[in-house]
């Protein structure tokens, strides 16, 4: 019974390659420049000198991209942990709510960059670094799954009441289910938004860090003069924001597709 | 008399009474003014009214979904509060299926799940094929009947229905007057139904209360007097005309009036 999707093959293809021919187009553009005018690589690589890099330094840019994507992972777990049970905790008690939501909206408004500098000299970096990418991960959860767990169907609600429904019950039956979508839409937000407070993090912290991450070593080639490098994994840090991103989707796609209007195929 | 003392007592002692009954919204909007009439055990009783005339309201008052502002409901029933209500939207879960909508009452109740009641309940509005569907994959009509059969899936004792036919073809609608009122006399239910059509009000209804439009209040009341068990036959008898007649002109009349 399910629609079938309705874009057409030629259309599927076009969706795919002209992105792609895009892309090409613009690294041929730079390479041809580079070589045209015979640009050293201090001052710009051109787009193989960058491959070449990245191959070669693939020991230490994987292992930096492996700390980059483990802080991460972590600070948007804690995210999610913790931005879920505030969430709860909101919905059960009005009183709460107003008391602690205009603090984690300061957290949010505040730069984190310029709370770095801060956790810095309190935490050992690497709990730093988690901090903040928590922190910027945080709030787009709380906030989400909060509006969430409020925005349930008030006939639903009253139906719920009818039938004589304790706390438990409605809050697993009806107000976790109606939140899910709004969760997973912060979820996907969150995501790219940890990635960014780790690099924020991980810039402030510098060469005085003995941090490893991405960011550092743009940071510490940076200093090097090492363009090339810096390009390296200025493209690992990209494609990993790419990555958490389209894995989110999926994840939202998947849990929502059997019922979610987000998730339907559309039509003509 | 020899009809024994407690059913004369039950069948004295309304269900339900509305005394002096208003309702103000917050907003400043008075849905209903003075509105008095009591429900009897056993009956079934049409609200017929223009739109906007706080029919819903009153249903919601009643299964104590909101509380009046004015005046008093006073209740008298029995044992625990069985109340099924079919609410003018369809108001389903949207990510559960059609089978887990209909369970849902007997979930929050405690009542331990039987599989052969949802069936039932599924097969009275005639669903059974869409069990595990899920409600964005049903027609509106087809949504609206997934409601009603959660409504009927405890056998409530009072049962308000908001208006649960309104997005039925003809045919459907027919069909589910008259399981309805096989229902209503296997369960022997009260039903309280609301409903714009004077045709299905005439063709369901014990008792019809006619409500003038905002703020509302009861205008007319009805007695039907039809042969029981109604069927398809009463639909096209004369004292069925004579009635429907009747009161549409009545219904004009309050609308002129206001
Ligand atoms: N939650 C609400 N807040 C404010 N006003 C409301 C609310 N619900 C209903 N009203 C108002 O109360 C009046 C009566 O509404 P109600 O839904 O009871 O009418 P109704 O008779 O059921 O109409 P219809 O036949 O169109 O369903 C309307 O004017 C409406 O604007
Ligand atoms: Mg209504």
């Amino acid at each position: 019974m399910r629609a079938a999707s309705h874009i057409s093959f030629g259309e599927r293809v076009l969706r795919l390659f002209m992105p792609i021919v895009a892309l090409a187009i613009a690294i041929g553009l730079w390479e041809a420049v580079v070589r045209y005018y015979e640009l050293p690589p201090y001052i710009l690589p051109s787009p193989t000198l960058v491959f070449e890099t990245l191959k070669s330094d693939w020991g230490t840019l994987s292992e930096s991209l492996l700390v980059t994507l483990r802080t991460t992972a972590i600070a948007l777990l804690l995210a999610v942990i913790g931005g879920v049970l505030l969430a709860l905790l909101f919905a059960s008690s009005r009183l709460v709510e107003l008391s602690l939501f205009p603090f984690a909206v300061i957290l949010q408004v505040t730069p984190i960059i310029a709370i770095a500098p801060l956790l810095l000299i309190y935490l050992e970096p690497q709990t730093a670094v988690l901090v903040c990418a928590w922190i910027v991960a945080f709030f787009p959860i709380l906030s989400n799954t909060a509006l969430g767990l409020a925005s349930v169907d008030r006939n639903l609600q009253e139906l719920f009441q009818l039938y004589g429904a304790n706390r438990w019950k409605t809050l697993f039956l009806l107000r976790v289910p109606a939140a899910l979508p709004y969760f997973l839409g912060g979820l996907r937000i969150a995501g790219g938004l940890a990635l960014i407070g780790a690099v924020v993090a991980e810039i402030a912290a510098g060469t005085g860090g003995r941090g490893s991450g991405l960011a550092y070593r743009i940071v510490e080639s940076g200093y090097r003069l090492n363009v090339p490098r810096m390009f390296a994994a200025l493209l690992l840090i990209s494609l990993a924001g790419i990555a958490i991103f389209a894995l989110l989707t999926l994840i939202q796609h998947l849990t929502l597709r059997r019922w979610h209007e987000s998730a339907l195929d559309r039509e003509s | 008399m020899s009809a024994p003392a407690h059913a004369a007592a039950s069948s004295d002692k309304p269900l339900a009474a509305f005394k002096g009954v208003g309702k103000t919204y917050p907003n400043g909007v008075t849905a209903l003014e003075h509105l008095d009439f009591s429900i009897g055990r056993g009956e079934f009783l049409a609200l017929l009214g223009p739109s906007g005339c706080g029919k819903s309201t009153a249903l919601r008052l009643l299964a104590g979904l909101t509380g009046p502002t004015k005046g008093e409901i006073v209740r008298h029933s029995a044992g625990s509060h069985d109340v099924g209500f079919v609410f003018q939207e369809p108001t389903l879960m949207p990510w559960a299926t059609v089978a887990q909508n209909v369970r849902l009452p007997l979930r929050l109740k405690n009542i331990e799940y039987q599989e052969s009641r949802v069936q039932e309940a599924l097969a009275l509005v005639g669903l059974d094929d869409f069990r595990d569907a899920y409600p964005r994959e049903l027609s509106g009509g087809m949504k609206m009947r997934v409601s009603i059969a959660r409504a009927l899936v405890t056998k409530p004792q009072l049962l308000l229905m908001d208006e649960p036919f309104a997005a039925l073809d003809e045919i459907s609608r027919f069909r589910l007057n008259d399981d309805l009122l096989a229902l209503w006399r296997q369960l022997n239910c009260t039903v309280v139904f609301v409903t714009h059509s004077v045709f299905e009000s005439v063709y369901l209804a014990s008792r019809i209360l006619m409500f003038t439009p905002r703020p509302g209040r009861v205008a007319a009341e009805f007695e039907i007097k039809a042969p029981e068990p109604r069927d398809g036959q009463f639909r096209t008898s004369p004292e069925y005309g004579a009635q429907c007649r009747e009161i549409s002109a009545a219904l004009a009349n309050v609308m002129a009036d206001a």
